[in-house]
């Protein structure tokens, strides 16, 4: 009958982890990689945003791909007989200045879109996680250094920023990924620092030290594989930003010379008939405006399901 | 329930599921109980149990996944669960109240106090706003805050969080409400702040007539405030009974083994080991056909497996759900249970400090969060450390691991001089010294699977070259903590808290280290869990002669463990002993309040309450002369504040830092004891 009956001061603790909301609680925290991948991908099936922005996302990529196949025209083949056509049956667009097909030029310009911006959205992003990793992990005399540096460059509007260099560089679509990169570095490296400042204060980061390991190491395989999710939303908004920007340099006169197709360069030339010939401008423009839209919505459908 | 009285609160076969997808998954299974007018019910279980579930279906604040499946929640004759909008929201802050967890999100940020106070009375009461003010301030005098007047005018940010814990409960009572539900209303505070804000609410229900819903995962302040308490286990209601009955007699295996594998303060390694509960609380929704306890219990047979027991009444009042509640009194400890073997002492000083300071350079102010602290840490001994928020416990920990640099004062390892640069650049001297961090969720990296974690310590630690050395050592470093090779597999969100700290104990020892330094290593674990961990902690000191600086809040666990104890407050060593003679008197006052603070569950005895006046000073600005002179409850008059104290023996290895001389102070500490 020997009850373990408390004689003495007792205390008894039934210590529990701070949050303890059953739902989001242990059973989320048990998926494996795999599940958790696949919870992921149903969470963005069921967002109405992401999907309808990746189904115009998924068309604007197949036709950058296939507009040779889909195109009913040659997109360069000039035609002095038909100039100025409004759209019809045997050009669904109209025809441009110069007699080519506008249908057949807004599906062949996907195709420089979406080589200059993800390029130089990767090249920013690169960029920006190399120099928000560093400033972020060490902060001291160079985070400060760096980052005012950066404040000051925000301080320019982007585009001033692009057409300066541009003007400087030359044209080639070379320079255009390099300058929307380089102009994206610093806005991408602050929003990777903060997901650092957060992430360096976490325990396992003092464990790692413990253990002696590199700073390197630390930045690259400790923090960053914990800091995707953020960089993974900054290359969706920063690729809407990298399209629009491309197209503003074209309009400009800076991106890509004039036979090519791409959409900016459509609006820039066509404006000069906009009274008398619209669709010239309104088919690009709509083209340009559609993709950036999808690529927003993609952006704001994965920042939703992240954040939850 | 006595006859004829009508309960306040009849809770009726409640059923509440957490929708997850399309899965429907069971949280609260058929839960009946009463509250009766006036009277207390706590509320007890580890986490995941459902008890917030409840506490949030009373005041119908579920969030918008769960689904109440069945029962009713009678509340003034109504149901609150089919209650109109409108009328809910009468009744919330008029009838019924809550008070939360973290007063510091329950007060809006941008409100003054008193603002936030009148609203209550503008909004039920119909005040006009002087009036309103005015009611707020009488309830700030009700919920004994000094100078109301003041505090009115504060924002919640400018307040200690016992004043600000204070105000929630003076805001939640402002309506004289029926029902008063407090879900774990001391979780975040300090034992001293704690003890204060239990002892308000006790005198509080001398005044005001409100039912309480105590609901805690601490037994002994369950058992100390409330009248009633019913036992939580998966979401079931295993046991209920009046609190002494329940605390003296459990009736239930699961109660009895939450009673006993907590450390009680008076128990120690070496005469006893915990008692851990086995296995784990089913996963949430699982379907169970038997008992849910049937797996971890050591009385389940056959008949468990497939018959759920009901609420036998096993004496008036009294009901435990289990079909042999009548064998539970003689359920034996655990073969597990029996003490460890005596402990060979080396003796030799393996870690020297003397007079650390570390400070924190910020602009404008500076912190100093360790002011000179002195001590030894011999070979083979566990060091407590305790002392509430703020007293520079981590700080310390973190500079004798090397983490942060010392500001000033030498630290000795092994007889040589070390520095927190030394210990960067020496790979011995990393390996000789780990940390066990408090929380394992952010200990170890989410991204890397165990295999992973243990083996870039074995590399770097362990200075295991070859691939297939790591691999045995990594098996053999497993089976040390207890972990399975299946767990190697996995990532830390596919542990449970206990296994992710065996892991991070596992790469805290696979260098050999000789000493560790345990950072609160189970407080964030459940007890069951806790048990467990500590017995592990025990075991491998004792295989590998390892030395321990064992930082905890809760003076049972530490007293367990330690041989020799260190008690800080605000950045000073004030207290530091063998175990037995820092937590006897005479000690030093702050050190006797911290033991008074411990809410008991030795209900026959009540002990004095020792209070400590005002809110902890910042260490920015420490008090001059003793630093513990504007809180001491022995305060000598000038000399403390004027001068700072000597450190007066006791003999034994015990000093303590005070202006009263041993044989003075041990009188009157006991004299407090009669």
């Amino acid at each position: 009958m020997a009850i373990d009956r408390p004689d003495q001061a007792s205390v008894l603790t039934l210590h529990e982890p701070a949050s303890a909301m059953p739902p989001a609680g242990p059973l989320a925290a048990r998926l494996s990689r795999r599940e958790r991948y696949a919870e992921l991908a149903r969470a963005l099936m069921r967002s109405k945003t992401f999907v309808v922005g990746a189904l115009i996302l998924l068309f604007w990529i197949l036709d950058a791909m296939l507009w040779r196949v889909l195109a009913t025209d040659d997109p360069s083949a000039v035609d002095p007989t038909a100039t100025l056509r409004g759209p019809s049956g045997a050009h669904f667009f109209g025809t441009d200045d110069l007699g080519r097909d506008v249908f057949s030029r807004v599906l062949a310009g996907a195709e420089s879109v979406l080589t200059v911006a993800p390029a130089a959205t990767a090249l920013g992003i690169f960029g920006g996680v190399a120099v928000g990793l560093l400033t972020g992990y060490y902060r001291g005399l160079v985070d400060n250094v760096v980052m005012r540096v950066i404040d000051a460059a925000l301080a320019f509007p982007l585009i001033i920023i692009a057409v300066l260099v541009l003007a400087v560089l030359g044209r080639s679509t070379l320079n255009v990924v390099l300058v929307i990169g380089i102009v994206f570095t610093p806005l991408v490296s602050r929003t990777v620092r903060s997901a650092v400042l957060v992430e360096r204060e976490r325990e396992y980061v003092a464990a790692a030290k413990l253990r002696g390991e590199s700073g390197l190491y630390i930045m690259v395989a400790e923090i960053l594989p914990n800091i995707t999710a953020p960089i993974a939303v900054e290359a969706t908004i920063r690729l809407g930003y990298a399209i629009f920007t491309s197209a503003t340099l074209s309009f400009l006169g800076l991106g890509l010379r004039p036979p090519s197709p791409d959409w900016g360069l459509a609006v820039a030339s066509g404006r000069a008939f906009l009274q008398i010939a619209p669709w010239i401008v309104l088919f690009p423009a709509l083209a340009l405006a559609t993709l950036v839209i999808a690529v927003n919505l993609v952006a704001d459908g994965l920042k939703q399901v992240v954040e939850e | 329930m006595a006859v004829g009285t009508v309960p306040a609160v009849q809770i009726e076969g409640l059923r509440i599921s957490y929708r997850r997808r399309t899965k429907l998954l069971s949280v609260i299974h058929d839960l009946d109980l009463h509250i009766n007018p006036g009277e207390a019910y706590g509320l007890v279980g580890e986490s995941g149990c459902g008890k917030t579930t409840v506490a949030m279906a009373v005041m119908r604040y579920l969030p918008p996944n769960a689904v109440v499946e069945s029962g009713r929640i009678v509340f003034g004759g109504e149901n609150v669960l089919t209650l109109s909008e409108s009328h809910l929201r009468r009744w919330r802050g008029d009838r019924m109240a809550m008070v939360y967890q973290d007063p510091g999100t329950s007060l809006n940020p941008s409100m003054r106090v008193g603002a936030q106070i009148a609203e209550v009375y503008r909004h039920h009461r119909g005040m006009s706003k002087h009036e309103a003010l005015t009611a707020a301030r009488d309830m700030l005098e009700k919920v004994r805050i000094t100078d109301p007047g003041r505090i009115l005018r504060r924002y919640p940010h400018e307040l200690s969080g016992g004043q600000q814990q204070r105000v929630v409960i003076a805001m939640a009572l402002a309506t004289d409400p029926d029902l008063l539900v407090l879900d774990e209303p001391t979780t975040g505070l300090d034992a001293t702040v704690e003890a204060e804000v239990l002892d308000l609410v006790e005198q509080l229900r001398n005044e005001f007539n409100a039912s309480i819903l105590f609901i805690s995962h601490n037994l002994g302040i369950v058992a100390r405030m409330c009248e009633r308490v019913g036992v939580l286990y998966a979401g079931r209601l295993i046991e209920e009974g009046p609190a002494e009955e329940l605390f003296t007699q459990p009736r239930h295996p699961y109660t009895l083994a939450l009673l006993r594998c907590v450390p009680r303060l008076g128990m120690r390694k070496d005469t006893q080991r915990l008692d851990p509960i086995p296995g784990s609380l089913p996963p949430l929704g699982a379907e169970i056909a038997g008992c849910v306890y049937a797996d971890r219990c050591p009385i389940a047979r056959e008949r468990c497996r497939h018959e759920s027991p009901p609420l036998y009444a096993v004496n008036e009042g009294h009901g435990a759900a289990c079909h042999y509640h009548v064998e539970v009194s003689a359920i034996p400890p655990s073969a597990e249970a029996t003490p460890p073997a005596a402990r060979p002492i080396e003796g030799g000083v393996l870690l020297k400090v003397d007079d650390l300071v570390k400070t924190y350079r910020s602009a404008g102010s500076d912190l100093t969060a360790v002011a000179g602290v002195s001590f030894d840490v011999r070979w083979g001994e566990v060091f407590g450390l305790v002392g509430e928020s703020g007293s520079g416990k981590t700080s310390l920990a973190k500079t004798l691991v090397g983490l942060v640099d010392a500001t000033d004062g030498r630290i000795e390892f092994e007889g040589a001089h070390m520095s927190a640069a030394k210990q960067r650049k020496n790979r011995e001297l990393r390996r000789k010294i780990q940390m066990i961090f408090q929380n394992p969720d952010t200990a170890l990296n989410p991204r890397h699977a165990v295999r992973g974690i243990l083996r870039r310590s074995l590399k770097l630690l362990g200075n295991l070259g070859s691939r297939r050395e790591q691999e045995e050592r990594m098996l053999e470093l497993a089976s040390s903590v207890r972990l399975q090779p299946r767990h190697l597999e996995l990532r830390p969100a596919a542990l449970s808290g206990g296994l992710k700290q065996r892991v991070a104990i596992a790469s805290a020892f696979a260098g050999m280290p000789r000493l560790v330094l345990c950072d609160e290593p189970v407080s964030a674990l459940d007890v069951s869990v806790q048990a467990a961990i500590l017995n592990l902690l025990v075991d491998l000191q004792l295989e590998r002669q390892v030395s321990y600086v064992f930082i905890s809040h809760d003076l049972a666990v530490v007293h367990y463990l330690a041989d020799r104890i260190g008690v800080m407050y605000l950045g000073w060593l004030v207290d530091v002993g063998p175990a037995e003679a820092v937590f006897n008197p005479p000690h030093h006052p702050y050190t006797e309040a911290l033991l008074s603070a411990i809410p008991s569950l030795d209900l026959d005895v009540p002990r004095p309450r020792i209070k400590l006046e005002g809110p902890l000073p910042s260490p920015a600005e420490p008090p001059s002369g003793c630093r513990f002179h504007t809180r001491c409850p022995r305060y000598l008059g000038d000399v403390c504040r004027d001068e700072e104290p000597p450190w007066q023996s006791d003999g034994d290895g015990h000093v303590y830092r005070c202006h009263i001389p041993p044989d003075e102070l041990r009188e009157a500490q006991l004299a407090e004891r009669e």
